[in-house]
């Protein structure tokens, strides 16, 4: 498929399930389903600064908690939710770009930013957590601590407190900016932007070489990751009316890390497959008592490491459109070079 | 006076807890490069085989000293027999497995034990600074982090076992050319490595709640302290453990635990921005201790 055919294609389905959904799930399933859209998401930002950008962060959820408690706060204090949507974009991004500067122009190997932004993650669950009692309260809002912050007001129509969302159209918003994120992401990369940033993956020696600013360029991938993990972290917080520290919990880390390893990494779709699937899963294990879903999943995570590196979606792509005679590489080209879905 | 000598003895303290957490790290990660994100699970795992078998019967010190450090290398062990072995010389991979594996570990340990906090009480009571009550066995604890250090020195610096260690890590082809199996070197200097994170865990055990997620705190603490530290696993632990214990018992006493260890974190991430190498690895204190160990 041509890359026009494809992002048609995927557009196509993206609509086909924003519109369909409604119609075959019911309330509950559409809630379950507006919540697996949050964290497809998060998993789009962390599939594009890893898979693409080669960035090995550690902690999407420092900048989805960040999200997450920018828009309940912002929400609180202002009633109508427009613009606490916006902030919660535009401050995750401004804070990636602050710890990108402090990494990237530092000259930071990738397994130090792995440590760095798991670091953070940790500083910032550790702050929220402590923030118990009246005296760590934004305005109207009481950050609360280790409780989370309860009945944070729902989306409501642009520039209407009086009308909020219900569980539907907050479906339509959740899928809608999933969709967005996508299309946003499938432009980036097909611009002349997004083929120097996959350069810098592939060889960054050769890319500063040829006269690229690589430093500069990473650091706009990490922002625009930064950005779209605020989003989802809103989106997150406007679904269960709720936060709490937990969202920069190393366990929120590690989920995102699985959701792209497993759906395929240097993939926009296995981010977002993976995702779903791995919520899914969570789900099914809450719902019984023998198996604890911690073990599960970091079997998952082993097992992946060793044995399917480069995650579902690739594998798939690869049995379809096998040339005879040419076997896929393992680990080094399990990324496809050229901008694929 | 008596302000100052307690606010000394806690800022001692708090150096040997973080030579305790990061010591094991240290040795896994200076020796064979690789970043063992389970490390904190090692010290869970370490801290259950203390208060289980405390619990059982076994003389405290016993479970403590002993079975805690040989439980937790044994498990290391294997686990460098399973996974880390197929994954050497990819860092990244190997920081995901073995956070899989960590999240695996929390599983299990809560589906045997239950998420409920356990712990052992401290032997020893108490003492006056002044007249301030503190406890004895942070003495214990300080002594301990003090012979664990010493230790590795000792058989890095001067056993024939810390020559063929080192000699390994350095070229691994030579030596296996000079009749050293590097497969042999690399499972023992994990199993070392993962023993002294079971020590550490059951000489904290006492001092700390033991439940199965307590390796989550213990974590960042423990990396940033060796990356902080550099190539040099005792002199640059060491030296790290000093600095950040010293920053996080000040901001302690001026705030809540809470912000000294945030005060902690963020003077690591400062000084790994102006020595990416950590003290021993870079600039000034890196040339000088170049050839520390």
């Amino acid at each position: 498929m041509t890359g026009w055919a494809s992002f048609a294609a995927m557009v196509a389905a993206g609509l086909v399930v924003l519109l369909g959904l409604p119609l075959v799930f019911d309330l509950f399933g559409l809630l379950q389903m507006t919540v697996f859209a949050a964290m497809a998401v998060l998993a789009l930002s962390q599939g594009f600064i890893w898979g693409y950008g080669g960035i090995m962060s550690f902690g999407q959820t420092a900048f989805f908690g960040l999200g997450g408690y920018t828009y309940a706060v912002a929400v609180m204090n202002m009633g109508d939710s427009t613009v606490p949507v916006l902030l919660s974009v535009l401050l995750p991004t401004l804070f990636a770009a602050l710890l990108g500067y402090f990494m990237f122009y530092g000259r930071i190997s990738d397994a130090y930013i792995g440590v760095i932004t798991l670091t953070v993650t940790v500083i910032l669950f550790n702050v929220v957590n402590s923030t118990a009692g009246d005296f760590y309260t934004i305005g109207n809002a009481p950050l609360g601590g280790f409780n989370g912050m309860p009945s944070v007001p729902p989306l409501n129509v642009p520039g209407d407190p009086s009308s909020p969302l219900d569980p539907q159209q907050t479906w339509y918003a959740a899928m809608g900016a999933l969709l967005l994120v996508y299309i946003l992401l499938r432009a980036v990369l097909a611009s002349r932007f997004g083929r120097v940033v996959v350069a810098i993956r592939e060889n960054e020696t050769r890319a500063q070489l040829l006269g690229y600013d690589t430093r500069l360029y990473k650091l706009i991938v990490f922002a625009i990751g930064g950005g779209i993990a605020g989003l989802a972290g809103c989106l997150y917080a406007n679904w269960g009316s709720f936060i709490s520290p937990t969202v920069f919990g190393l366990a929120t880390s590690a989920q995102v890390l699985i959701y792209v390893l497993v759906g395929g990494l240097g993939t926009l779709l296995g981010p977002i497959l993976g995702a779903v699937g791995i919520q899914y899963l969570i789900s099914v294990i809450g719902a019984q008592e023998m198996v604890n879903a911690n073990l599960v999943l970091g079997a998952v995570l082993v097992v992946f490491v060793l044995l399917v590196p480069q995650g579902l979606v690739p594998v798939v792509q690869g049995l379809f459109r096998r040339v005879p005679g040419v076997r896929r590489g393992q680990v080094a080209e399990a990324a496809p070079v050229e901008v694929e879905l | 006076m008596a302000l100052t000598g307690l606010i000394l003895f806690n800022i001692a303290n708090s150096i040997a807890v973080l030579v305790l957490l990061s010591l094991g790290l240290g040795v896994i990660y200076g020796m064979m490069r690789v970043i063992n994100l389970a490390h904190g699970e090692f010290l869970m795992l370490g801290a259950y085989t203390t208060v289980v078998s405390a619990n059982a019967g076994l003389n405290l010190w016993v479970a403590m000293l002993v079975a805690a450090p040989l439980a937790v290398g044994l498990f290391g062990l294997a686990v460098e027999r399973l996974f880390i072995r197929f994954l050497y010389g990819r860092i990244i991979d190997t920081m995901l497995a073995t956070w899989g594996l960590s999240l695996a570990v929390v599983g299990l340990i809560t589906t045997i034990f239950g998420t409920t906090v356990r712990g052992v009480s401290a032997p020893f009571g108490g003492f006056a600074i002044g007249g301030y009550q503190t406890s004895v066995y942070s003495w214990f604890v300080i002594a301990v982090a003090a012979a664990m250090a010493a230790g590795v020195w000792l058989v890095l610096r001067f056993t024939k076992f810390g020559l063929i260690v080192r000699a390994t890590m350095q070229n691994p082809d030579m030596a296996a050319a000079l009749g050293v199996s590097p497969q042999w070197i690399y499972m023992m200097t994990f199993a070392l490595g993962s023993a002294l994170a079971g020590l550490a865990g059951g000489v904290l055990a006492p001092v700390s709640g033991v439940s199965p997620v307590m390796g989550g705190a213990f974590i960042a603490r423990a990396f940033i302290t060796v990356l902080g530290g550099g190539p040099a696993i005792v002199t640059g632990t060491g030296l790290a453990s000093g600095l950040f214990g010293s920053i996080s018992e000040v901001a302690t006493f001026f705030t809540t635990p809470v912000f000294g260890q945030v005060a902690l974190l963020l003077a690591a991430l400062v000084m790994i921005r102006i020595l990416p190498q950590g003290i021993t690895g870079s600039g000034l204190t890196g040339r000088l201790l170049r050839r520390s160990l």
